[in-house]
C-alpha cells in the first residue's frame, strides 16, 4: 500500500505505452492521460497519513514525503487538463509524451520519498531524463528547431549540476561512511565546525538549486523554457520545482548547525537570484521568457524561507512554493490556451485578452498580481511569511533588498496585465477554451484567493509535515 | 485590551466591510448592465445606512476604540481582524460609505461599456477603504491598503481617458514603491512588540531613537505619497485627469485621506520623538506643497487638473495641521480631511457633468455654460467657494482651526501659509468667472441642457454638508474631541520633552 502512488503511476505508463503502439486519437489519449492522473491523485490521497519504510528503508513514506505527492500530482493533472489537445507537442509523440510525463513524475515521486543519497540520485536522474526528452518532442510544424538546442542544453547543464551533486554525496559518504540521511545528520552532528561539510553540503544542494533554477544555476531557464512546447514548460515550471524545494528542505536541514557561513552563501544565492531574475524580466518581450526569469527571482525568495534554518522559515517555504505552482500555472494556463497553434506567445499577443477571453484575463491577472505580491493573494501571504521570518532572524538587510525586489518585479507583471485587460487594440478573434480548461482557471483562482485570505490551514499542515523530518 | 470597547450588538463594522464583497460577488450571477446600476447602487446605500449606527452609538466621551470586533485569522503568526473605530477614524468612515452611491449614481450615464466590472471594482474599493479606517491589526491595515490598488488600476486603467496606461502604471508603481518599505516596518514592530501586529499595542511604546526614525521613514514614505505631499505628487495629477468621474472622487475624497490619516494612526503614536524630529521639515514641505499646489492650479486649462493641483494645496493644510502637533492644529486636519473629501468630491462630478455634455474638461470650452445651465453653476460656485475656505462653507472652518495652530505653533510658519488661502480663491474664481460668465468668442452651446434630477440628487448632500459643516461644526468637532485630545496627551508625554525643546529652536 505504501508504493500504491507510485505503481499507479506506473501502470498509468505502461498505458500510454500501449496507446503509443496504436494509432489512437488525441483527445482518446487525452482523456485517458486526465483520468489516469486523477485516478494517481486519488490514491497519494489515500495515502496521505501512512507512514512507514520501504526497500531497506531507503524509501521513507510519512507527512512530509505525502504532502509532496500530493502537490506534485495535483499540479501535473491541473498541466494535463489545461494542456487540452497539446498542440505544441509533435503530433506522433502525444502517447509516448505522456509516458515520459508519468516516469519524470514518478521519478519526482520517488525523489520526496527518498532518504539514502544513491536512491536520491536515481530517483533525481529518472525524474530529469525522462524531461530532457519530453523537450525535443516539441512539433516543429513552424520550422524551428530551438526545441533541440534546448533539449541539449538542458541535458548538458543538468549532467553538470547532477555531478556537482554526485561529488558533493560523495564527501558527505566520505565523512560519514554511510549513505543514509539519518545516520549522516546523526554523524555530521560531531563535525559542523569541519569547512569541509559546508562544501559538502553546498554541492548537494547545488543539484536542486539546478532543478529550482536559482541562481547561480539558472543559466539553463531562459532558453529551454523559450524552446520547449509550452505544455513541456507549464511542467517544468512548477512540478520538479516542488519536489526541489522538498529536498532542499532535506538537505538544508542537514546543514542545520554549519553556521553563519552557510548562511551568507544562501543569502548571496538568494539576493543574486532575486535581483538577477527580476532585472532580466524587465527587458523580455516574450512571455515565457519572462516567466521563466520571474521563476529564477521567485526562487530566491523561497530560499529566503530555507537560510532561516527554522522549522517556521522551511513551512514558509513550502507554504509560498504550493502558492507559487498555482499562480504560475494559472499564467501556463493562459498562454496554452491562447497560443492555438503551440507557437510561443510574445507579451504582445496578449493584448486586448479581456475581450477575447473574459475568464483568461482574469486567471491571468489575478496569477500576475498574485506573483507580484499584491494582496489579498497567495502570493503576498507567501512573501508575508518569508520576510516575518526572515525578520525573525534578523536578517533586516535580507528583507529590505527582498522587499525592493517586489516593487522592481510589479511593472513587468503589471505590464502584461495592462495589455490583457487595459488596451483594445485590433481584435484578434475569440479564444474558444473547453469545459475542462475553465473548470481549471476557476480552480486556480479560487487556489490563489482561498489560500492567500486563509493560510491557517495550510500552514498548520505544512508545518506538521515538515515536523516529521526534523 | 483595557482600551477597547468590544462591539455586544451586531457586527456593524464587519457589515460595512463584507456587504459590499457580497453585492460584488452577486453581481457576477446577473448579467445586465442595468441591473448592475441599481444593485450597485442599492448596496451603496445599504452599506450608508447601515454606516448610521456607528455614528448614533457613538460614544463621544471617550477615546478608546469602540465597535470592536476580533477573531482569529492567522493563529501561527497571532494575526487577528480585528476592527473597530475612534473619534480620528468615525467621521472618515462615515464619508467613505456616505461618498460611494453618489459614485455609482455619477457613474449611472458616465459608464457605457463592461458596466458590471466597473461596479465590480467600485464595490471592492468600498470595501477595502472602510476596512483600511477601521483595521486595528497592521496585517490587517496593509492588506487592505494594497488590494485597494488593484480596483483602482482597473478604474483608470480601462475607463479612463487618452493616457490612462500611463496614469494607471505610474499611480499603482508609486503608490506600491512607497509601500515596500511599510510592510519591512510593520513586520520589525511586530517582533519588537511581542509579536503582536495589534495596532493599540504597538502605540506609544517608546522605541528607540533610532528605531523610531526608521520607523518614521519608511511610514512616511508610503503616507507622503498616498496623500500626496509635494514632491513625491506627481502621479496625481496624471492620475485625477485620466481616471473617470467615480474615479476620481474616490481618489480625491477618500484615497488621499489614507495618507493623512497614516501620519495620525501609526506615525504621531509609533514614533514621537522622530516626529518631533522632523516635524520642521515636514512642515515646510507642506507649505512647499500648499503654495506649489496654487501657482501650479492656477496655471491650468484643464479643469480636472486645475481642481487636482488645488487638491495638492489642500492636502499641504492637512499635513500642515497634523504636524504643528497641538490640538487645534490636529481637529483641523481632521476635519478638513473630511471637508476635502465633501469639496473637492463635488467639484469632479461637476466636473464630470461638464465633460459628459461637452466631451471637453478644457477650461475654454466650458466658457460661458452658465448662462444654459444656472442650476449647474450654482452648485459650481457653491462648492467653489468652499474649496477657496469662504467663510460659512465648511472649510472655512477647517483652514481657520489649521491656521490657529499653525500661528500657536510658530507665526512665520502660519504666515507662509496664507498665500496658499489667497492663491486659492484666485484659481477657483478664475474658474468660476470663465465658467460662470465667459466670454462670447465661444462655439454656440445653446444645446446643453440642465442638471437632471439625478445629477441635482448627486449634487445636494454635497452642498447640504458644505454649509452644515460651514455653519455649525461643533457636532463634528465633538467626534473627535475626546480622541484628539488623548492623542495629544499621550504625544506630550512620550516625545520625552523633545517637543519642548523643537518648539523652542523654533521660536
Amino acid at each position: 500500500m505504501l508504493f500504491l502512488p507510485e505503481l499507479t503511476l506506473l501502470g498509468a505508463g505502461l498505458v500510454f505505452f500501449a496507446l503509443s503502439l496504436g494509432n489512437h486519437p488525441c483527445d482518446t489519449i487525452r482523456n485517458v492521460a486526465i483520468t489516469l492522473f486523477a485516478i494517481v491523485l486519488a490514491t497519494t490521497l489515500a495515502t496521505v497519513n501512512m507512514t512507514g519504510g520501504l526497500f531497506y528503508d531507503a524509501f521513507r513514506v510519512d507527512l512530509f514525503s505525502q504532502t509532496f505527492k500530493v502537490l506534485i500530482v495535483l499540479a501535473t493533472l491541473i498541466v494535463v487538463v489545461f494542456t487540452d489537445t497539446m498542440p505544441g507537442v509533435s503530433a506522433k509523440y502525444k502517447a509516448e509524451y505522456y509516458i515520459f510525463l508519468s516516469m519524470s513524475v514518478l521519478g519526482l515521486m520517488m525523489l520526496v520519498s527518498s532518504v539514502e543519497l544513491l536512491a536520491i540520485f536515481v530517483a533525481l536522474e529518472l525524474s530529469s531524463f525522462a524531461v530532457y526528452i519530453m523537450v525535443p518532442m516539441r512539433s516543429t510544424e513552424h520550422g524551428s528547431k530551438a526545441q533541440m538546442e534546448a533539449g541539449i542544453k538542458y541535458l548538458l547543464f543538468g549532467v553538470a549540476a547532477t555531478g556537482f551533486m554526485l561529488f558533493g554525496m560523495s564527501y558527505l559518504f566520505g565523512l560519514t561512511g554511510s549513505t543514509r540521511l539519518d545516520v549522516i545528520i546523526t554523524q555530521l552532528s560531531t563535525m559542523y565546525t569541519q569547512p569541509v561539510v559546508v562544501i559538502a553540503v553546498a554541492l548537494v544542494l547545488s543539484g536542486f538549486f539546478y532543478k529550482l533554477a536559482l541562481f547561480p544555476f539558472h543559466f539553463w531557464v531562459p532558453d529551454i523554457y523559450q524552446g520547449a512546447s509550452n505544455e513541456t514548460t507549464a511542467f517544468i515550471a512548477a512540478v520538479p520545482k516542488i519536489a526541489a524545494v522538498a529536498m532542499l528542505t532535506r538537505f538544508v536541514i542537514l546543514a542545520g548547525d554549519t553556521g553563519q557561513v552557510m548562511v551568507n552563501l544562501l543569502m548571496v544565492c538568494a539576493v543574486a537570484s532575486m535581483f538577477y531574475g527580476n532585472l532580466s524580466a524587465l527587458v523580455q518581450k516574450d512571455l515565457k521568457r519572462m516567466l521563466g526569469f520571474s521563476g529564477i527571482a521567485h526562487a530566491g525568495f523561497v530560499l529566503v524561507g530555507l537560510l532561516t534554518f527554522k522549522i517556521t522559515g522551511y513551512t514558509a517555504a513550502l507554504y509560498y512554493i504550493t502558492g507559487y505552482v498555482f499562480m504560475n500555472l494559472a499564467c501556463f494556463l493562459v498562454i496554452c490556451s491562447v497560443s492555438k497553434d503551440g507557437t510561443n506567445l510574445a507579451i504582445e499577443d496578449l493584448s486586448g485578452l479581456y475581450k477575447r477571453a473574459p475568464l483568461l484575463a482574469l486567471t491571468l491577472t489575478i496569477g500576475l498580481f498574485s506573483l507580484a505580491g499584491i494582496p489579498p493573494f497567495v502570493g503576498f501571504t507567501g512573501k508575508f511569511m518569508l520576510l516575518v521570518n526572515a525578520l525573525k532572524e534578523d536578517y533586516l538587510l535580507l528583507v529590505v533588498l527582498a522587499a525592493i525586489n517586489t516593487a522592481i518585479a510589479i511593472y513587468y507583471y503589471l505590464s502584461v496585465v495592462r495589455l490583457a485587460f487595459c488596451t483594445d487594440t485590433e481584435d484578434r478573434g475569440q479564444v474558444q477554451t473547453s469545459f475542462l480548461t475553465n473548470a481549471a482557471s476557476v480552480l486556480l483562482i479560487i487556489c490563489i484567493i482561498v489560500m492567500g485570505i486563509l493560510p491557517s490551514q495550510f500552514l498548520n499542515l505544512a508545518q506538521s509535515s515538515i515536523s516529521v523530518i526534523m | 485590551m483595557d482600551q477597547l470597547l468590544i462591539n455586544q450588538g451586531p457586527p456593524l463594522l464587519s457589515i460595512l466591510i463584507f456587504l459590499p464583497i457580497a453585492g460584488a460577488f452577486f453581481m457576477l450571477l446577473v448579467n445586465n448592465e442595468d441591473f448592475a446600476r441599481y444593485w450597485t447602487l442599492a448596496v451603496t446605500s445599504l452599506t450608508a445606512v447601515l454606516s448610521l449606527p456607528v455614528l448614533f452609538g457613538f460614544d463621544r466621551s471617550t477615546a478608546v476604540f469602540q465597535f470592536v470586533e476580533k477573531h482569529t485569522w492567522i493563529e501561527s503568526l497571532n494575526i487577528n481582524y480585528i476592527v473597530g473605530v475612534d473619534g480620528i477614524s468615525v467621521l472618515l468612515l462615515l464619508m467613505t460609505t456616505f461618498i460611494m452611491p453618489f459614485c455609482v449614481l455619477a457613474s449611472w450615464t458616465y459608464i457605457k461599456s463592461r458596466v458590471q466590472a466597473f461596479m465590480i471594482c467600485l464595490l471592492i474599493m468600498e470595501a477595502a477603504m472602510v476596512g483600511v479606517f477601521v483595521a486595528l491589526d497592521f496585517v490587517l491595515f496593509y492588506i487592505l491598503w494594497e488590494a485597494m490598488l488593484i480596483p483602482m488600476y482597473m478604474l483608470i486603467g480601462i475607463w479612463g481617458g487618452p493616457r490612462k496606461i500611463y496614469a494607471s502604471v505610474k499611480f499603482f508603481l508609486y503608490t506600491l514603491a512607497g509601500s515596500v518599505l511599510l510592510l519591512v516596518a510593520i513586520i520589525w514592530l511586530y517582533f519588537e512588540n511581542n509579536s503582536s501586529f495589534f495596532i493599540p499595542d504597538m502605540m506609544w511604546n517608546g522605541y528607540s531613537s533610532m528605531a523610531q526614525m526608521l520607523i518614521f521613514l519608511a511610514f512616511f514614505l508610503a503616507f507622503a505619497i498616498k496623500v500626496p505631499m509635494f514632491p513625491f505628487h506627481t502621479w496625481l495629477p496624471a492620475a485625477h485627469v485620466e481616471a473617470p468621474t467615480a474615479g476620481s472622487v474616490i481618489l480625491a475624497s477618500i484615497l488621499l485621506k489614507m495618507g493623512t490619516y497614516g501620519f495620525l494612526r501609526f506615525a504621531l503614536p509609533m514614533a514621537p520623538e522622530a516626529t518631533v524630529t522632523l516635524m520642521p521639515f515636514v512642515l515646510w514641505l507642506s507649505i512647499a506643497g500648499i503654495i506649489y499646489g496654487g501657482f501650479t492650479a492656477l496655471a491650468q486649462s484643464d479643469m480636472k487638473k486645475l481642481i487636482a493641483y488645488s487638491s495638492v494645496g489642500h492636502m499641504g493644510f492637512v499635513t500642515l495641521g497634523i504636524f504643528v502637533l497641538n490640538q487645534s492644529g490636529i481637529e483641523g486636519a481632521i476635519l478638513q480631511m473630511v471637508n476635502h473629501g465633501i469639496t473637492t468630491g463635488a467639484l469632479f462630478l461637476c466636473v464630470g457633468m461638464i465633460y459628459e455634455r461637452t466631451h471637453s474638461r478644457e477650461l475654454k470650452s466650458a466658457t460661458g455654460v452658465g448662462q444654459y445651465m444656472p442650476v449647474f453653476v450654482t452648485f459650481l460656485g457653491f462648492f467653489s467657494l468652499s474649496s477657496f475656505a469662504f467663510p460659512g462653507t465648511n472649510s472655512f472652518v477647517g483652514e481657520f482651526m489649521i491656521l490657529a495652530g499653525a500661528f500657536e505653533h510658530s507665526i512665520p510658519l502660519a504666515l507662509a501659509a496664507i498665500p496658499g488661502a489667497v492663491l486659492a480663491a484666485a484659481y477657483m474664481l478664475r474658474m468660476l468667472q470663465k465658467v460662470v460668465w465667459g466670454g462670447t468668442d465661444n462655439p454656440d452651446q445653446s444645446w446643453l441642457k440642465d442638471l437632471n434630477v439625478r445629477e441635482i440628487v448627486t449634487l445636494s448632500p454635497f452642498l447640504f454638508f458644505v454649509f452644515w459643516i460651514g455653519l455649525s461644526p461643533q457636532p463634528f468637532i465633538n467626534l473627535m474631541r475626546v480622541s484628539v485630545t488623548n492623542l495629544m496627551n499621550d504625544f506630550n508625554a512620550y516625545s520625552n520633552g523633545a517637543m519642548a525643546v523643537a518648539e523652542a529652536i523654533i521660536r
